[in-house]
């Protein structure tokens, strides 16, 4: 082969003796193999670096696959490595997984990012995969077939050998790679077809869990690097302060410190261990102005949401005509839903270890978005992104929190301007306080229903702060920030008249990505009054649901799957009640069913039974769609029953799991899992689970004592006051 | 200077008594199986044994621990029904809070090798898991004990 260097798809290298290195890379431009000798003739013969490969057979017998995607226990690399296997015709017990490292040809081929969100790790990645482990089996194959002096037609992969059909000869992978690394690279090698499939499919052990057991998993804040020191940062208390003093020679005087510097983001404290890092911090004793919003508290922050609803926003939708409809409507009704802010909160705090020299960068940090730590990492340096290598480590919980990259900035500025590596891990307190958190919002509803009880009208006023307009504000159009007015815009329901209204809402409190966006909020709002329209209606919420579904089979197949599972429609005992709530979203449809029982005299909520449903198409490893949906389920119960971000004094009040708790084991009902399998398009997991949790909760509660809660978290003070109120209103 | 016995080994700290155990653990000793989560006690993360109880190494010193024996997540041996267990019901999900429970299911197993569903629900209930790992945690430490489990 004799071709110019091009954008290539397919690219292997051979590394003198350690086997077959396998890219595939989605730079675009023509499908082009490139062999080794191409690489010579370019001039790269000889230069130790392996490029963008995705996976590496080496003479051990080991097969590694190498993955873009962060690992934060939604078993994507499992998975991938799965379907990596599968084609590879690999033996499972050969395959190991190994974060990739953060370079172009490692970014998502759809986000044209490195990246890790929205629900996408095996969805995006199914496919380049499956051909980089089908090419590799082909010139396995053909590796054998030479080294027999056979045609290739008559050899075959099983079970990482290549074996000789006729002669039964056979060589295992390990015995074949370094000769592999030599065969041309196919462009065409063959798909397996689906019913041949032996891996994906199946439920398969994940194999970050034995490591993860003993304590071996390395996260981020497990990195040690020769020469490192800790760093630690006081920052502001309130929005928008600035420094006003702080004692230098108070924190210099702790044993163990090294420097005290100043940084855009406040004043940093290296020193020899965390501990005098952190002490020094307090003893700088900082002092700062009231910074820009000095009044803002949590009930500020309600008259702030009230106050935009009565502004004018931006129209989002508008289908029909609403304000006839609902002139014409048999019965009218409206209602307002206000959702607070709450926090990511992984068990594992931010933190990232940086290495910055005058000519070259190291980072390790547990991140869900590298092309973000890669851009900060250079803006911050100057240094251009070649010498600059990022090491992404086990996530100890991301739930999208970890696609913010400023404990990264922090690490890179702080060493940049020591010029040592530091360990800059936050505090709890840091972490909650620094948090972009899933953004509180404000809804107005007003709908109408016909003379037979039918939807026909639906106008939704939101007010909440944009995420995408500084995250990616591509995705913004015309002004309208789909994060706001996610599950209004798009319902699931056929409805002939459907207005929606975004007003945003500048506040300086940071928002970002919390598992599944705008679809953990909005749903609160939409399934809630669907079900208080269906109460209006005289109607089953089930059948008011399905009668508006008649379009959206599989919304309508979660939603009965959950009815009949849960025992829809079957009696309970007194104080008991159930609802169900779905939603379509990340190409998945979900459906929950929450049984809950009322204790009248305290108004606390216990989540008796959850029953979920998911439906997100193809499949590749059962276990790890359950395990996501039971852990979607309990954190939607604990934003459901529980979490609220406090702010005061111009600033956030929540400091730690004692003023945030979240949910326990005591609180956890039996959760059952339902999947639903058929052959549609891959769906996301990691997210879809946890939309229909709270409005499936509000609508039991409901159901349970006919008190109808329409603001977050569903606290028992709140629904005590409400039954009292109902006490009192019907003894009068 | 400050003697430690952790995992049957004895480690030398060149330390105040009033060093915090978990960042010794951790970050001088690197015995990063042991975690920090909340430094206050109440997240469970930290949680190792001392002669055999389950204690929080974030509410600790080492000046609190003279003389008595830690065990840390990598002093417990991969064979434990606890550790098996919680391969067999794939309890991990980030793993990150997975040493605190399963040092705590271990000390608490040791002295109840046959408890009832809500038993285990009290002793477990204070270590938190963000990724919602619970009715697996419960799955595992009910088989460890022979008591159930599904697989
Ligand atoms: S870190 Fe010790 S209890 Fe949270
Ligand atoms: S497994 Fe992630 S916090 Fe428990």
């Amino acid at each position: 082969m004799n071709r110019p260097m091009e954008r290539r798809e397919f690219l292997k290298v051979s590394l003198s003796g350690t086997g077959l290195v396998l890219a595939v890379s989605f730079l675009g431009g023509p499908l082009i193999a490139v062999s080794s000798d191409v690489e010579e003739k370019a001039g790269n013969a000889g230069k130790p670096w392996v490029p963008n490969a995705w996976l590496r057979i080496t003479p051990d017998n080991v097969t590694t696959v190498l993955i873009n995607k962060s690992e934060m226990g939604q078993g994507t690399w499992t998975a991938l490595a799965m379907v990596v296997a599968e084609e590879l015709e690999a033996d499972w017990k050969d395959i190991r997984v190994e974060a990739s490292p953060v370079r172009d040809e490692y970014k998502d081929p759809v986000f044209g990012m490195q990246i890790t969100g929205g629900s996408t790790g095996v969805r995006h990645m199914y496919d380049p995969m499956r051909r980089a482990g089908a090419t590799a089996r082909e010139m396995l194959i053909q590796a054998g077939a030479r080294e027999w002096n056979v045609p290739s037609g008559e050899c075959k992969a099983d079970k990482g050998r290549v074996i000789h059909g006729k002669t039964g000869k056979s060589l295992t992978y390990g015995e074949l790679c370094v000769k592999a690394s030599q065969v041309s690279v196919p462009h065409d090698a063959p798909l397996k077809p689906q019913e041949k499939f032996r891996l994906i499919g199946k439920s398969m052990p994940r194999l970050d869990i034995p490591e993860k057991v003993d304590g071996k998993g390395v996260f981020g804040t497990d990195i040690f690097i020769p020469g490192m020191l800790y760093s630690a940062l006081q920052g502001p208390p309130a929005y928008g302060a600035r420094l006003l003093s702080f004692d230098k020679e108070a924190a210099e005087k702790i044993s163990g410190v090294q420097n005290v510097v100043t940084i855009p983001d406040g004043v940093a404290v290296v020193a020899n261990t965390i501990e005098a890092a952190w002490k020094a911090r307090s003893a700088l004793n900082a002092t700062w102005d009231a910074g820009s919003h000095p009044d803002l508290d949590d009930a500020a922050l309600d008259r702030i949401l009230s106050e935009h609803m009565e502004k004018k926003g931006l129209v989002a939708k508008n289908v029909g005509d609403v304000e006839e409809a609902l002139k014409k409507a048999a019965h009218r009704m409206k209602a307002m839903y206000l959702i607070p802010y709450v926090a990511h909160a992984p068990m594992e705090p931010q933190n990232c270890t940086a290495d910055v020299r005058k000519d070259a960068c190291e980072i390790w940090c547990p991140t869900q978005f590298q092309t973000a730590v890669l851009q900060v990492a250079m803006r911050e340096t100057g240094l251009t992104a070649d010498k600059i290598v990022i090491h992404t480590t086990q996530l100890g919980g991301g739930f999208g929190g970890k696609a913010e990259v400023k404990v990264v900035e922090e690490a890179v500025r702080i060493s940049k301007a020591v010029g040592k590596p530091v360990k800059h891990i936050w505090s709890r307190q840091e972490d909650f306080r620094n948090d972009f958190y899933r953004p509180g919002s404000l809804h107005r509803i007003e709908a109408g229903l016909d003379r037979e009880g039918r939807l026909v009208a639906w106008r939704h006023k939101v007010v909440v702060s944009p995420i995408m307009e500084r995250v990616l504000p591509w995705m913004v159009k015309d002004g309208i920030e789909p994060t706001a007015v996610d599950a209004i815009w798009d319902m699931e329901y056929s409805l002939p008249n459907l207005s929606v209204e975004y007003v945003r809402l500048g506040l300086p409190i940071p928002v970002g990505f919390w598992r599944s966006v705008g679809n953990s909020s909005n749903p609160f709002a939409v399934e809630s009054f669907v079900d208080e329209l269906a109460h209006a209606a005289g109607k089953d919420p089930l059948e008011f649901r399905l009668n508006m579904l008649k379009e959206n089979p599989r919304a309508a197949g979660v939603l009965k799957k959950v009815a009949e599972a849960g025992g829809w429609g079957k009696p309970l005992p007194a104080g008991c009640g159930r609802g169900i709530a779905q939603r379509f979203c990340f190409g998945s449809f979900a459906a929950q069913l929450a049984e809950v029982s009322v204790d009248k005299e305290t108004g606390v909520i216990k989540i008796r039974r959850m029953v979920a449903a998911i439906d997100p198409g193809q499949v590749v490893n059962p276990d790890s769609v359950v395990a996501q949906i039971e852990g979607a389920t309990i954190m939607g119960l604990s934003a459901a029953l529980k979490e609220r971000v406090s702010f005061g004094k111009g600033g956030v009040a929540t400091s730690n799991f004692s003023d945030y708790p979240i949910l326990t084991m005591a609180e956890v009902p039996e959760i059952e899992v339902h999947i639903i399998t058929n052959n549609e398009k891959m769906g996301g997991v990691g997210e879809p689970g946890v939309p229909p949790v709270i409005p499936a909760v509000a609508n039991a509660v409901f159901a349970a004592t006919g008190i109808r809660l329409r603001s977050l978290p569903l606290s028992p003070n709140m629904l005590k006051k409400a039954l009292a109120n109902t006490e009192s209103s019907t003894e009068a | 200077m400050t003697e430690l016995l952790i995992n049957g080994k004895q480690y030398r700290v060149d330390l105040e008594p009033s060093a915090n155990l978990l960042w010794v653990i951790r970050e001088h000793l690197e015995l990063v199986g042991t975690k920090y989560g909340c430094g206050e006690g109440a997240c469970g993360a930290c949680t190792i044994h001392l002669d055999g109880e389950a204690a929080r190494s974030c509410q600790l010193t080492i000046g609190d621990v003279h003389g008595r024996s830690i065990t840390t997540i990598e002093g417990v041996p991969q064979n434990h029904p606890v550790k098996e267990a919680w391969i067999s019901e794939q309890v991990p999900q980030c793993g990150y809070c997975q040493s605190g429970q399963i040092m705590e299911a271990v000390a608490f197993l040791s002295k109840n090798s046959r408890p009832s569903h809500d038993e285990i629900v009290q002793a477990m209930d204070d270590i938190l898991c963000r990724c919602g790992t619970y009715p697996r945690i419960l799955r595992a430490i009910k088989k460890a004990a022979g008591t159930g489990g599904s697989r």
